[in-house]
């Protein structure tokens, strides 16, 4: 029991801060419904109870994933770049000139968009990682002062070369169906870009885990005075993971836009940047871990909006809990006694055998 | 005279900068005073909501400016304290840590607003007081210089005010000595007997108390309400702005200056059908211009002095 806690330490360290944060809504919903039970009961088996509200916890889930494994693979090597959104932005704004400005048969203009979008994010994101590598220039302050510079290009670019002037509303022309992802599960949203994130997920945990740029990245982030001293090129890594993390936001920002709203519409940035940060945390950096980190949050957010609709609570109860899980999880000294005396336990057991 | 220029050119503008710059000012004071610590503190986004929020309340429910100022100012500490117990007591990582109090800081503040007014999207149904505005004697009536420097808002002339107190604290006494040293090198520091998280945490305070002033500005002078989120990325501009300003008391003034004036003129140039987007990007390119100038000449000096040592090292050899 003991030695399968010390394993799984890391993991039962964020259940329990799972459990903690759920138990604090558990309060906070008792504190402030007129009925209580029922609202409890909206928050945490809402998201399951009717179709459309399934369907909405798939859809959520998905462009999370993506900016979560971004974020993972920088996190992986220890380098606080916060830019996925911007390079997200940037990307799908770029993305969506390409498309709507082409005519092209489907097989080859979702693929190209696609590659589009990444790669104009992982233009974006190598700026701090170049600047990071060969200055030491904090990659924290620029890539989020390239958040706002990718924020007003991207504005620019649509509102003033590409926007649908019949719409009403400020959004660019809609995409022509030879770009649209396709909704594979009918009277919902859910499209193929959940597909994508999930064979994404599975591609980056091979690469973190299983090829020597994985192993140099993850080493780099384990101690970069020893990757360098094993001859690891720590300018390559850094450069490397920016590059990855914007390519990896951008196209899941892509996916978003072919898929659910065929045309870009974000006046604001959507904030998929920070949700990945959250997920990150959640899911240790772990890729395969992020998915269901990702869903986890997606299943908080479509709960709070259940509770907003349904009940007396506003669903802005869902970005407290939510913090208090990441501030606990990202706390390493929480529950470390606990884990010390357990440790001490096993080595004197140990000793006395 | 072509009607940009002239609008430019127009005292209101001098004045509208002081007014945008005013919360910029007391948040990048924050950034920076934590930033010579070695923990840089980007929560002000967060602090500046909570004191907001606070004050608004405090002022509502007891109808005193000076409670309303106390517990808003309270709140932004307080903010630091969480901050600090996590990061050096809990070691957490700061960056994630505050990331996560910037989200603490925008739900909580709408929850309790929708308790306390059941609106989620503004406090205008409580009746908050304001800080009163400043008209100076002799000043005010001197053209053009009297528009600018006369009227604003008393929290307006508390930011310049804040920037010689960040001087002081800075440059002046024992505790900005330590805040130096700590942020220079910790282990050295250390060494000589200085405490370096109890430092650490003065400072995260300090920062959450300079930042709060900003927060109160926002809904008790700028406007007389909350409103959800109303920080619009203050906080994080003010992060541009110490960085430009190099976290030294003048350069921060100077940048926060610069980004209000730019915020001023992005006003200006949309309602002249100019695209305000690429206007409103250059300051955020010229602070990522400005790191990288910087970080490479801090390269160039530790360059210069492993060089320095190496060839000391020889000359002893030789000798």
């Amino acid at each position: 029991m003991e030695k399968f806690l010390l394993k799984y330490f890391t993991l039962i360290r964020v259940i329990i801060a799972i459990g903690i944060g759920i138990v604090i809504s558990v309060f906070l919903i008792y504190l402030t419904s007129q009925e209580p039970g029922f609202s409890l009961r909206s928050f945490l088996l809402g998201p399951f109870l009717t179709r459309s509200r399934l369907a909405h916890l798939f859809e959520t889930a998905s462009p999370i994933i993506f900016c979560g494994l971004a974020i993972a693979v920088a996190f992986q090597a220890k380098q606080f770049n916060i830019g996925a959104e911007g390079s997200l932005y940037l990307g799908a704004a770029v993305g969506t000139a390409f498309a709507v400005s082409t005519n092209m048969p489907a097989f080859i203009h979702i693929p190209l968009v696609l590659l589009i979008a990444g790669l104009t994010g992982a233009l974006w994101s190598f700026i701090p990682g170049i600047l990071k590598a060969k200055w030491k220039a904090s990659e924290l302050v620029s890539s989020l002062m390239l958040n706002y510079v990718a924020y007003f290009l991207g504005l620019y670019l649509i509102n003033y070369h590409f926007r649908d002037k019949e719409a009403g509303f400020l959004v660019s022309f809609k995409l022509p169906e030879t770009a649209w992802l396709a909704r594979f599960i009918p009277d919902t949203r859910i499209h193929y870009g959940i597909i994508l994130a999930l064979v994404l997920a599975v591609l980056v945990y091979y690469f973190l885990y299983h090829t020597t740029a994985g192993y140099e990245i993850r080493s780099t982030g384990f101690n970069e005075r020893f990757a360098r001293f094993g001859g690891i090129s720590v300018f390559k890594v850094i450069i490397l993971c920016q590059v990855i993390l914007g390519f990896l936001a951008a196209f899941g920002g892509m996916t978003e836009v072919m898929g659910i709203h065929r045309r870009f519409l974000w006046q604001s940035s959507p904030g998929y940047g920070w949700d990945g940060i959250i997920v990150a945390i959640i899911g240790r950096s772990h890729p395969l871990l992020i998915v269901p980190a990702s869903f986890f949050l997606a299943y908080m957010r479509v709960g709070g909006r259940v509770l907003n609709l349904m009940s007396d609570v506003p669903a802005e109860m869902v970005m407290v809990i939510q913090s208090i899980i990441i501030l606990l999880i990202t706390a390493e000294a929480f529950l470390s006694q606990w884990k010390y005396r357990i440790t001490v336990r096993q080595a004197e057991r140990g000793g006395a055998a | 005279m072509n009607p940009l220029l002239q609008s430019i050119l127009s005292a209101e503008f001098g004045f509208a900068i002081f007014r945008v710059m005013t919360p910029l000012l007391f948040a990048s004071i924050g950034v920076s005073i934590s930033r010579l610590a070695g923990t840089i503190n980007i929560s002000m986004e967060g602090t500046m909501l909570v004191s907001a929020f606070v004050g608004v309340l405090v002022s509502a429910f007891t109808n005193s400016l000076i409670l309303a100022l106390l517990a808003g100012v309270a709140a932004g500490v307080a903010m630091g304290a969480i901050l600090s117990y996590f990061h050096l007591r809990l070691k957490a990582n700061i960056i994630l840590a505050a990331i996560a109090l910037n989200m603490f800081a925008s739900g909580i503040t709408v929850f309790l607003l929708f308790l306390a007014t059941g609106d989620k999207g503004s406090s205008s149904s409580l009746k908050s007081m304001l800080f009163p505005e400043v008209h100076i004697p002799l000043i005010k009536s001197i053209p053009v210089l009297g528009t600018i420097i006369s009227g604003h808002n008393i929290m307006t002339y508390g930011a310049f005010l804040a920037i010689i107190l960040f001087y002081i604290i800075t440059f002046k006494t024992p505790l900005g000595l330590r805040i130096r040293a700590v942020g220079q090198n910790p282990h050295a520091a250390e060494s000589v007997g200085i405490n370096v998280n109890r430092i650490r945490m003065w400072a995260l305070m300090l920062s959450g108390f300079f930042g709060a002033f900003g927060g109160l500005y926002l809904s008790m002078g700028y406007v007389s309400w909350f409103a959800r989120d109303m920080t619009a990325g203050r906080g994080w501009i003010a992060i541009a702005a110490a960085t430009l300003g190099g976290y030294m008391p003048l350069g921060t003034f100077l940048a926060s200056l610069l980004f209000g004036a730019v915020n001023a003129l992005a006003i200006y140039f949309a309602s002249l059908q100019i695209p305000s987007e690429l206007i409103a990007l250059i300051p955020y390119l010229a602070t990522v211009i400005a790191l990288t100038i910087y970080s490479a000449q801090a390269q160039k000096k530790r360059h210069r002095k492993v060089e320095e040592a190496k060839q000391v090292g020889t000359i002893k050899e030789t000798t």
